[in-house]
């Protein structure tokens, strides 16, 4: 149809799932404020075009410079849960301290600086005891320290004002730091940018750092965890106080002046400045490095308000507005991040099946339903949860794994010990016996790994290489599913999505796109890359006799294929059966020859045909709770064995649906078929009519043991 | 839920009316001329605005919010009043509008807390800020706006003693009457109380959280202009850059100091009339003293960080209920 073939195109060709993708990066953050600088540089650039010269890039450097330092202390009070409103004082203070010691009281300018440096520290320090350990309402409590710093700060203007200004602070340094600067970037702003860089690897690298975040996110949960909450408060006010100090100086030798409108409104501008950048009020999330884009927002934007000369008012109006945009965009944007990437994740696209085939009691067709597996034995019925793959060694012991992360042995000959063979860690997907009798591994959200026959288990493989257009970190191993191993030893395992976390594997039926890939991890030089990606839920692996090709079958895809790993067809996919009724799942070896596939689900014609209608799926999943989202059947199934030409041989099914409603593994071994089943507390046991009594699976692989 | 916390013999109420009651004495013996009429009269005068101001932060701070914008709504909504008036416009015509601009600030401070879920003293602050300068690039040209002449009887009506008793002073306990009454006898007092004691509760219970929260910020809105319209009449002039001093911190401790709780429903209308008896008295004393402006203002602000920390200390914040984030 044409509208089909326009779907089809329309979804190959604009790539929907990198929305989604891009929501669940971090760095996504960072997008608004940045789009910020944007508009704000192309406004201002438009109307004031003398604005990036490079005199007046440098005169504002200065002002960045002052600004940044006090947003340094402020981002790292926020982060850590507080606020402080009373940095304008305290900046307006140092400046005129500074003036004053340097100048009047005639001390060197360090010494001078010094001082000034801890009366801001100290003045923290009252607001740190009265916050953090007098546990008192920062932004009250900040508010009243401004007015008080205020008040003393005019109060001692009024008495000194005409001797402070009659003396100057002479030194090169001060001269160096009130008029040069370094490749037209002042000297504030340096030190301003290095104080930045080691805030950021405090915060993002050391132990303090690491603690004031953590009482920003979570007061009660760092308190708990043994964190000195009370200090980590306290200490954030005094850092916040002593920068907020040295922009003081650093105004000081700018302009040498005293004012009472010094400092005034400073905290607005800054918390502005923070706010915007991205870091949010009450704490725990943020950086530094968006503190810097923060400031030079709120730089540029003050500078050419006051450039345009517009009337007073009009930077309060300005700033005021921008800042409650911020803190809107903030709080919506915290509260329903996690909705909205939840919901723009799943990016569905045109997929068509092959039509139906029909599954019925008809004695005549291939997959004709009979009660073979209703007669099954149980072995270890409520001993188990989820044995999604079961294997026999050649003695006969029974291994499946299960959902709560270890490793089930049932002793031959009878299988009715049961013991925990081996724990590690996560769900065990897939299961394979190595030459030398080790259990290879595949397991859920961990990777590849080995279990030695003394026990010992050995990560394998948790990495591959990344490609670099995908967006989602596709490097590590979300969701290895099933393996095998070539007889050189390399390893072929599938992974089933690398859009989805385990928990989240059916969601991936609903985008109908090849999410999975499959992966050669080979043990000579440990390396794992790889081979085959781009597939629809690779799941089952099975290697065919030849020595290069395996089978694989592809879960939401309803296909089985061939891929040549070696030999003339190295490379190539060749279809094996392209038109499952069900979804199939772990491919084995059978003992003549052919080869077992368990299904996991049926087919159902709604689903099928939602697969072609991405458009439908995409409303669904915008609309509607998840547990109502149309998903495929997982409730029946059965095994099947076919040949190589794609042929089904014989079809085995549990028309009752008590014992194995569903499949997903198989292993023959001595002339029974052992069932396992993901969503099943037990493991079952089918005798074959006329199989071969003596074949067991590593001995197909390896050979008799000597 | 009454004005004393019931936590000990004496309430912060009582306790605090105890203390207006000492420094009145200590007052009146320091200073010559405190006891007069005269001073008497004014000081009760001037202090009534703070009062009424108290009023409408208390009804935001007893529902669990605060209002840091009151002051520049009443600013900006009188002084464009007198702009309006000036430019001969009649009073019928410029006091609505100055109605209706209260009434959009408060609906704006109400939707930015209740809907898009700003904190309440981050939006009010930055609401502040943003009246402030939209008032004053749109509407207010000049700091100082006089009354006119032409009106000049409407502040001669403020200035009247009927029995002796100054109009503001009638203002003010009128309108504490009518707060208490509210507060205590109508539904949605009641539900500002249970909205302050525990939001969550009050809104599974079935109260109109965000609603109620809108109409809040209304109110104390439209109670600042209540105040700004006698501080306007009583000097008969607006000057805008009130907005950059203190005065809402005094409104605050006004609040704080007669025992409502910060943490919003505790505490009652006759906390603010004690906060304001104190404070009146004790601004008064001050300036018969000869202390400068900031030396007032670095006692007052040491007062308020007094009634904060005691605030702490009998009204301790719950670790449990008290949510992150919460500055």
């Amino acid at each position: 149809m044409a509208s089909d073939l326009f779907t089809r195109w329309r979804y190959k060709l604009v790539p929907d799932k990198i929305v989604g993708e891009i929501l669940s990066k971090s760095w996504v953050d960072n997008a608004i404020p940045f789009l910020f600088l944007m508009i704000a540089l192309a406004v201002f650039g438009a109307l004031l075009p003398s604005m990036f010269t490079a005199g007046s890039m440098s005169g504002m450097t200065r002002t960045a410079g002052e600004y940044l330092l006090v947003a340094l202390g402020l981002t790292i009070v926020i982060m850590a849960g507080g606020i402080d409103l009373s940095v304008g004082s305290v900046f307006a203070l140092a400046n005129l301290s500074m003036l004053a010691l340097g100048g009047v009281v005639g001390l060197p300018w360090g010494v001078a600086a010094l001082v000034v440096l801890a009366m801001g520290g100290l003045i923290g320090l009252v607001n740190g005891v009265l916050i953090g350990y007098l546990r008192l309402r920062a932004f009250l409590t900040t508010l009243v320290m401004l007015i008080i710093v205020r008040a003393v700060t005019d109060t001692l203007l009024l008495s000194y004002s005409k001797d402070i200004t009659s003396v100057q602070i002479m030194s090169p340094v001060w001269e160096f730091l009130a008029f040069k600067t370094v490749f037209g970037v002042a000297p504030s702003f340096l030190v301003a940018l290095a104080l930045a860089a080691l805030a950021h690897f405090v915060l993002t690298r050391l132990r303090p750092g690491w603690h004031i975040l953590a009482v920003g996110g979570s007061r009660r949960a760092a308190h708990n965890a043994g964190i000195d909450v009370r200090r980590t408060v306290c200490l954030t006010y005094v850092i916040s106080g002593a920068l907020a100090a040295a922009a003081g100086i650093f105004y000081a030798a700018r302009l040498a002046s005293l004012g009472n409108d010094t400092g005034l409104g400073l905290e607005i501008t800054i918390l502005t400045a923070v706010v915007l950048g991205g870091t949010s009020l009450g704490g725990g999330r943020g950086s530094v490095f968006k503190t810097v884009l923060g400031v030079i927002i709120v730089v540029i934007i003050t500078n050419s308000l006051i450039r345009l000369g517009l009337r007073s008012g009009a930077s309060s109006l300005v700033l005021g507005t921008i800042l409650l945009m911020a803190v809107a965009i903030d709080v919506r944007w915290l509260k329903n991040r996690a909705k909205l990437l939840a919901r723009s994740y799943v990016a569905p696209t045109y997929f068509a099946l092959p039509p139906l085939q029909k599954v019925s009691r008809a004695p005549d067709t291939p997959y004709a339903i009979n009660d073979l597996l209703s007669d099954a034995e149980p072995i270890g019925v409520g001993q188990v949860d989820g044995p999604e793959d079961v294997i026999l060694d050649a003695e006969g012991n029974l291994y499946c794994g299960s959902r709560d992360g270890d490793i089930i042995r049932f002793l031959a000959p009878d299988h009715k010990v049961r013991e925990v063979y081996a724990h590690i860690g996560g769900s065990t997907l897939g299961l394979a016996f190595d030459r030398d009798g080790s259990l290879l591994v595949c397991v859920g959200g961990m990777g590849l790994y080995k279990v030695t026959r003394a026990r010992e288990v050995i990560k394998l493989s948790d990495e591959t290489t990344r490609s670099w257009l995908s967006i989602v970190d596709d490097s590590r191993m979300r969701l290895a599913d099933d393996l095998d191993i070539a007889p050189d030893g390399r390893v072929f395992f599938s992974e089933a999505t690398i859009r989805y976390e385990m928990h989240d594997w059916i969601i991936d039926a609903l985008e109908g796109r090849g999410n999975g890939r499959i992966i050669c991890y080979d043990p000579r030089d440990g390396s794992s890359r790889t081979v085959l990606s781009g597939r629809q839920f690779p799941n089952g692996i099975c290697m065919v006799p030849d020595g290069q090709s395996f089978l694989f079958a592809e879960t939401w895809g309803c296909r089985i294929s061939r891929f040549y790993y070696d030999g003339p067809k190295r490379g190539r996919v060749e279809a094996v059966i392209p038109d499952l009724p069900g979804y199939p799942d772990n491919i084995n070896l059978a003992s003549d020859g052919n080869f077992w596939c368990g299904i996991i689900g049926m087919r159902a014609p709604a689903f099928d045909l939602a697969q072609k209608m991405p458009k439908f799926r995409k409303h669904m999943v915008m609309q509607i709770a998840r547990d109502e989202w149309l998903y495929p059947n997982m409730n029946t199934g059965g095994v099947i064995k076919f040949d190589l030409s794609g042929k089904i041989v014989q079809s085995l099914w549990d028309g009752v649906g008590e014992r194995h409603p569903q499949v997903t593994s198989i292993r023959e071994h001595k002339g029974y078929l052992y069932l396992g089943g993901i969503f099943n507390n037990r493991i079952g046991r089918y005798k074959i009519p006329g199989a071969d009594p003596e074949w067991t699976g590593p001995g197909a692989y390896w050979g008799a043991k000597p | 839920m009454s004005g004393s916390s019931g936590r000990g013999r004496f309430g912060q109420e009582e306790i605090i009316f105890a203390i207006a009651v000492i420094v009145f004495g200590v007052f009146s013996v320091m200073v010559p001329d405190f006891l007069s009429a005269g001073n008497i009269v004014s000081m009760v005068q001037s202090v009534s605005v703070l009062g009424i101001l108290g009023l409408g932060m208390a009804i935001t701070i007893l529902g669990r919010g605060v209002d840091l914008s009151m002051v520049a709504s009443m600013s900006v909504a009188i002084a464009w009043m007198l702009v309006q008036l000036n430019a001969g416009a009649p009073l019928v015509q410029a006091l609505p509008m100055a109605i209706a601009f209260s009434v959009l600030v408060g609906i704006i401070n109400g939707v930015l807390v209740a809907y898009v879920e700003i904190p309440a003293i981050f939006a009010t602050l930055a609401i502040g800020v943003t009246v402030y300068g939209f008032g004053k690039f749109f509407l207010v040209e000049s700091d100082v706006n006089h009354l006119p002449e032409a009106w000049r009887w409407l502040a001669d009506m403020v200035a009247a003693r009927p029995l002796g008793v100054p109009v503001p002073v009638i203002a003010f306990l009128g309108c504490a009457a009518v707060a208490h009454l509210g507060l205590r006898y109508l539904r949605d007092g009641r539900f500002i109380y249970a909205m302050g004691d525990n939001p969550i509760a009050a809104r599974t219970t079935g109260v109109p959280v965000r609603v109620m929260m809108v109409l809040q910020y209304v109110i104390s809105a439209l109670i600042a202009l209540l105040a700004g319209l006698i501080m306007t009449m009583l000097v008969t002039s607006m000057n805008t850059r009130i907005v950059s001093g203190t005065l809402v911190y005094d409104v605050i401790l006004v609040v704080v100091l007669g025992g409502i709780s910060l943490s919003g429903g505790r505490g009652g209308i006759l906390s603010v009339v004690v906060g304001t008896l104190l404070i009146g008295i004790m601004l008064n004393g001050m300036t018969m003293l000869n202390l400068t402006y900031t030396a007032q203002n670095v006692i007052k602000a040491l007062i308020l960080l007094l009634a904060l920390v005691l605030d702490t200390l009998i009204n301790p914040r719950d670790e449990q209920t008290a949510q992150q984030g919460d500055i």
